[in-house]
């Protein structure tokens, strides 16, 4: 498909660079660019930029993109210095201007934004060296002892963004930051290049293990994104013309009406590559997310099982050690759906085999978990040990799989097991290849109830530079340098795709990840590395995780009670608290931690973190339902209020409390020693109900919660019905078949709505259709149950064992009525001093049509 | 599909006479709570919350707080279901274990609507425990054999060393006396040495003339010159001439003394070594007395560990290497009611980034002593499992065991 608009850039770029040093330099010769120009079905628009004729081909991300994205557009007008092109029916436009080259997207008279309004568009063309002057790091770098031989010479590329009206920015993930960025004048860049970080500092523009190129840009009026689509080393400058205002000055401005538009620039620098940049237009924070989804697919719907409680540690020893922890939680009445074991369970850091003395009968093992309906997930990194003993290595060797170091010799470095080779999953061969290692004749002592856990695929290497591959490594055609923030995305790709085609497809996989990319969110859950057990690490797992989220990675987790370090009881219990309330749910700690099983402070303490295991898998139905409607749509799970109040600027930095889906607002208890969370209710006009007390407050204010030991702030919008499950088994799959307790809260206007969805919780047939899909909505006084998917078909055991109506006043009678017609009355209790109304066993089947009416 | 509405009897024995009991209770009900569930009459909850009709019990749909209206059904957070468990020990079940597809009452009660194909493992559990309780009933017993013997030695030890340490504290008397009087001796024998010498030097550091020197009374056969080379071979000759006689008599009072001195030392040790040991707690019948000064071993793949009771925990490489000590003794530490069932060792070597390893050992009876296990649960915290006949328990109190699965 050919784009609509293409352009020569024959402007002179002025200046280049190399990347990480800023050393500035003047090109001595024009060189023509390429610009292709194409207007995206859905209100996005795409930029790709290239050298016209490169000596040899310039990188171009593959695989990430779900589909080529269709496009269409058309030509304003032209004239002789530039063109303008309609990008739709939105009355918006795209001003090309070549002279100085710029791009305006505007609406109506509103520019949304400007590409190169600053001129920072930086091309570095390749070249011979031998044409060149040769100054220092153009063909080779060193960083302390390392050096990179730099065979292609300099070939960063950047490009300047303008947002008039913009004064916040969120998402290039993964950084320990705050959820809104922050300017980077007067310091580093945010650094997006995946890197193994031992013991990471906080709020810091540092890059981590994953890197998702898309910032999206917020205010009352507008969301829009920019996606940044390359895998090199990649920086981003952001800078503001209001940043550093007080909000007294910013007041000033506004009384003297002397301010002028608040703006933000931000700046992306890669160091290979070429410039592929989308635009989402919005203008809702829903459009960008289906915007972006459309590009790089949704999170994967996962196994029920995985949205409950995981237990890990670096290591549980041996079997025995697995037995006992796993007899721990029953003999402690705390569920949990996986245990983990690290890399101490393989033979010599051999994945794929197991320590022949402490993991002898991994099949039985693994039975013994499967009796129990639980799971457990074993680690697989992408580092092969190198020992001609070890028959995934040979076989790696032999078929030539290994990346290439520079000189064309298997890249050899140091990891968990010594001297390590580190297969090329940028080739779909080796993939395919490494998924056929996952079936059970090939990789032995697994069991269907064995799941994966891909960590150190940044990749971690210990001696390289940086803790990583060397950028001249060589894989097939590319450098390193071109792919190395796509080498963790791979991984998981074809590891998820080992245990789908274990099953022969019909098994949903369940696949970890420390190392992302955007469109990691395909493949599963991800999370945010080697924390620590302090109350910083605490908090910040809630700007991180939403930092994910606003660019698809749903599916996100912090170790619970931090990684390294050992937590104080009371950050333990916290921790539990607020990780009961995150998407994905795991503890773990470091091999030279004391032990921290819940159960081992007290039985005070082993009650709290029992309590908050156990309002997790009461919200089951709940977490699944925004599972289910991530993977349909691309939104966030766990979301920043501003996503559901993007009017509302309190809500803009909010990072301490975050929504799950529409509907729930947490404020977790993140300070050590509190006494009192101050959480802000959104909504004007709206009211939200504590889940606890079920006490009723107004939207729009900030709430002073007192806590005790035992509290998590959280709040049920009112106009919403969440379905619980409320009977807490000791695992997930144990709670398939029961019923339901249905929680409408009223809004004001008396109203409320909710979806359930039911399906076999584990493998693809919701597919094809096998699933039950239902609106739950209350109005005039009438709960219904309709069908909101009449061509799907499945049926549940479950049903609807009670229905608690929030903010209700006192009937007379009521009734349901269910499909055949028959209608009986309903047994009721009325809490007056709550206006709480509960009704007692309605019995009715879960997946079929009923209305209970209110008289 | 649905069995919620069930009230479910359990029936043993018929109605009309072959099998003098009957009993007739809700499921999930234990014996002892029966005359609370009375059917025809309001169920009252157990925590005496509230009254319901007694059709609503087991009905699947929790009405009490405290969960006793559900004892049979999986519907209150907070409930907990009896089984009888015939042939094998009664027990109770937290009922969110109902009907959850696993198998928790060997007598399969607890799954009766889920489709979980359970087996009633009752009789074979029965068996298994009465031959484990007995095996462990024989060990107890010859155990407990044992321990009265080793308390028998102690009691014994322990009269022997403070028999030793009467002895001990008095001959500390006589060798204090000994001492006090070789260092008299000592002295003397030391006095015409010290002159000697005095005078020799006073001589030295005078003038080194010849009459300084010819006084000499012992050694007169040396010939005297007046070469000053002489003068100082003839001083060295005659101090060995005072080597020789003064030496031999203070020397050997020397020599005496010093010998007493160190005997004295060594009773005060053996003093010491003997309060430590008779204050020492050993249980409290001393009947872990024995196991001072031994050591045991167990080998592991990779490692010898050692324990010393009461004195410290090592592990040694086994293919070479140094030994590391994993903690010195520190103290009992079991729960209140059995302090003496943990061993705890601590301050062992440093761990890299860690703390200093420790030792926990736990002692259960057995007819001989040994290290049976050993484990490191947690980085540089060992968990090691020592049989002894020193805990073993008086047998009888393990017969209430084996006669408690007569309940029904």
């Amino acid at each position: 498909m050919a784009p609509v608009l293409v352009l020569w850039l024959a402007v002179c770029l002025s200046v280049t660079w190399a990347v990480d040093r800023g050393n500035f330099k003047t090109c001595d010769q024009s060189v023509r660019l390429l610009l292709e120009l194409y207007r995206l079905q859905g209100n996005m628009t795409r930029v790709k930029i290239n050298e016209l004729k490169p000596l040899k081909p310039r990188y171009e991300v593959p695989d990430v993109l779900i589909r080529e994205p269709p496009t269409d557009l058309s030509l304003l007008s032209q004239d002789e210095n530039g063109v303008v092109l309609s990008l739709g029916a939105e009355s918006q436009r795209v001003i090309v201007s070549a002279r100085p080259f710029r791009l305006d997207i505007m609406e109506g008279r509103d520019v949304l934004m400007s590409l190169n309004s600053r001129g920072l568009l930086a091309f570095e063309h390749l070249r011979m060296q031998e044409e060149e002057k040769v100054e220092d790091g153009m063909w080779e770098e060193t960083f302390k002892s390392h050096s990179d031989s730099k065979p292609n010479g300099p070939s960063a590329v950047s490009l300047d963004f303008s947002l008039p009206g913009v004064e916040h920015v969120y998402g290039i993930p993964e950084h320990a930051d705050t959820l809104r960025l922050k300017t980077t004048d007067n310091g580093d860049p945010y650094r997006l290049y995946n890197l193994d970080v031992f013991q990471y500092e906080l709020y810091n523009p540092m890059a981590l293990y994953g890197a998702v190129p898309v910032m999206l840009a917020h205010n009352a009026q507008r969301t829009t994104g920019i996606f940044w689509l390359n895998a090199a080393e990649t920086w981003v400058d952001i800078s503001s013309n209001t940043a550093g205002k007080t909000v007294f000055g910013k007041m000033l401005d506004y009384v003297q009406g002397s301010s002028e538009t608040p703006q933000t620039d931000v700046r992306w620098i890669s160091e290979s590559g070429i410039i592929d940049v989308f635009i989402m237009l919005g203008p809702t924070p829903n459009d960008v997310f289906s915007q972006y989804a459309s590009l790089t697919g949704t999170q994967s719907f996962p196994p029920l099982a995985a949205v409950g409680y995981h237990q890990c540690r670096w290591n549980y020893n041996d079997q025995e050690d697995v037995t006992s922890v796993d007899a721990g939680f029953d003999e402690h009445d705390i569920p949990y759906d996986y245990i983990w074991l690290d890399i101490e369970h393989t033979d010599g850091k051999r994945y794929f085999t197991w320590d022949p003395h402490k993991f002898a009968t991994p099949k039985e093992m693994l039975q013994g978990l499967m009796d129990k309906k639980r799971k457990m997930v074993a680690i697989v990194d992408p580092h092969i040990k190198v020992d001609s003993n070890y028959k995934i290595h040979n076989e790696i060797r032999s078929r030539g799989f290994y990346i290439k170091n520079k000189d064309g010799g298997d890249y050899e470095g140091w990891c968990w097991p010594g001297s390590a080779g580190y297969p090329d999953f940028t080739r779909a061969d080796m993939r395919e290849w490494w998924a056929s290692m996952f079936a059970y004749d090939q990789y032995e002592g697994s069991m269907e109830n064995l799941y994966t856990w891909n960590d150190m695929n940044e990749p971690s290497v210990f001696n390289g530079p940086e803790v990583t591959m060397h950028k001249d490594a060589v894989h097939g055609a590319w450098e390193h340098r071109d792919v190395h923030n796509l080498y963790g995305f791979y991984v998981q790709m074809a590891t998820a795709e080992g245990l789908i085609q274990r099953s022969g497809g019909v098994e949903r996989p369940f696949v970890l990840t420390r190392a992302f990319f955007a469109g990691s969110q395909r493949y599963g859950a991800v999370w945010t590395g080697d924390n620590a057990a302090e109350w910083e690490h605490l908090k910040i797992s809630i700007p991180m995780c939403l930092s994910l989220g606003l660019v698809g990675i749903s599916f996100c987790g912090a170790d619970v009670g931090g990684f390294f370090k050992s937590p104080s009881t009371e950050l333990l219990v916290r921790w539990y608290q607020t990780g009961a309330y995150q998407p994905f749910f795991r503890a773990h700690a470091h091999l030279d931690t004391p032990r921290r099983e819940p159960w081992l402070f007290g039985p005070e303490n082993t009650a709290l973190i029992r309590e908050a295991v156990r309002q997790r898998y009461a919200l089951l139905p709940y977490w699944y339902q925004q599972f289910y409607h991530a993977h349909r749509t691309g939104q966030p799970i766990m979301r920043p209020l501003w996503v559901e109040y993007p009017q509302d600027p309190a809500t803009f930095a909010l990072d301490d409390e975050f929504l799950i889906g529409r509907d729930l607002l947490v404020h977790p208890v993140t300070e050590e020693g509190a006494r009192g969370v101050t959480a802000y209710l959104p909504g004007k006009g709206e009211v939200w109900f504590d889940v606890q007390t079920f006490q009723k407050h107004n939207g729009a204010q900030n709430l002073y919660i007192p806590v005790t030991m035992s509290s998590i702030p959280v709040f049920q919008r009112g106009g919403s019905i969440i379905p619980k499950k409320i009977r807490v088994r000791r695992a997930s799959s144990c709670m398939m078949h029961d019923p339901y307790t249905l929680y409408v809260a009223l809004n004001p206007q008396r109203t409320a709505e909710g979806k359930l969805y039911i399906d076999d919780g584990h493998t693809f047939n919701y597919e094809k259709k096998e699933f039950i899909h239902r609106r739950l909505s209350f109005t005039n006084n009438i709960l219904s149950s309709v069908n909101l998917a009449p061509d799907a078909q499945f049926t549940t055991q479950s049903w609807i064992e009670r229905i608690v109506i929030l903010g209700a006043s006192k009937p007379s009678t009521v009734t349901l009525k269910t499909a055949d017609g028959k209608e009986s009355q309903l047994e009721f209790d009325f809490d007056a001093s709550m206006s709480v109304l509960t009704l007692r066993k309605p019995g009715m089947n879960a997946g079929v049509d009923w209305n209970v009416m209110l008289q | 599909m649905c069995c919620q509405y069930i009230l479910l009897l359990l029936l043993l024995g018929v109605s009309g006479g072959v099998s003098a009991v009957e009993v007739q209770r809700p499921r999930g009900v234990p014996l002892s709570k029966r005359q609370f569930y009375e059917e025809d009459k309001p169920f009252t909850c157990l925590d005496g919350s509230r009254n319901i009709p007694f059709d609503r019990v087991n009905d699947d749909y929790c009405d009490c707080q405290d969960g006793s209206d559900e004892p049979g059904t999986a519907a209150c957070p907070n409930g907990s279901f009896h089984c009888t468990n015939a042939g094998f020990r009664p027990g109770f079940i937290p009922s969110s274990r109902i009907n959850d597809g696993i198998c928790d009452c060997c007598d399969t009660t607890d799954e009766y609507n889920s489709g979980a194909a359970c087996q009633n493992t009752c009789r074979e559990l029965g068996r298994k425990e009465r031959e484990s309780l007995q095996k462990m009933a024989e060990i107890a017993k010859e155990g407990f054999l044992l321990k009265q013997q080793l308390i028998q030695e102690a009691k014994r030890g322990l009269e022997d060393k403070k028999a030793k340490y009467a002895d001990v504290q008095l001959s500390k008397n006589e060798f204090e006396k000994r001492v006090e009087a070789l260092r008299t001796v000592k002295e003397t024998a030391e006095q015409p040495e010290k002159e000697a010498k005095e005078r020799h030097l006073k001589a030295w550091e005078g003038k080194l003339g010849c009459e300084s020197i010819s006084p000499s009374t012992v050694c007169t056969e040396h010939y005297i010159t007046d070469s000053i080379v002489s003068l100082i071979n003839i001083f060295l000759a005659r101090l060995s001439c005072l080597d020789a006689t003064y030496n031999s008599t203070a020397q050997k009072a020397r020599d005496a003394f010093d010998e007493a001195e160190r005997a004295l030392r060594e009773v005060d040790d053996q003093i010491k070594n003997l309060e430590k040991e008779i204050s020492f707690d050993f249980g409290p019948t001393a009947e872990f007395a024995y196991l001072y000064s031994q050591c045991y071993e167990l080998t592991s793949s990779e490692y010898i560990y050692r324990l010393c009771p009461f004195n410290r925990v090592s592990q040694k490489p086994k293919y070479g290497g140094s030994e590391t000590n994993l903690g010195t003794w520190g103290q009992w530490a079991g729960p209140e009611d059995n302090p003496y069932s943990i061993m705890k060792y601590e301050h062992g070597t440093g761990c890299w980034q860690g703390p200093n390893r420790s030792t926990t050992i736990k002692l259960t009876c057995g007819k001989e002593t040994v290290l049976t296990s050993t484990s490191e649960p947690s980085r540089c915290e060992y968990l090691m499992e020592f049989t002894s006949p020193a805990v073993c328990q008086e047998p009888s109190s393990l017969d209430s065991v084996l006669h408690e699965h007569e309940e029904l």
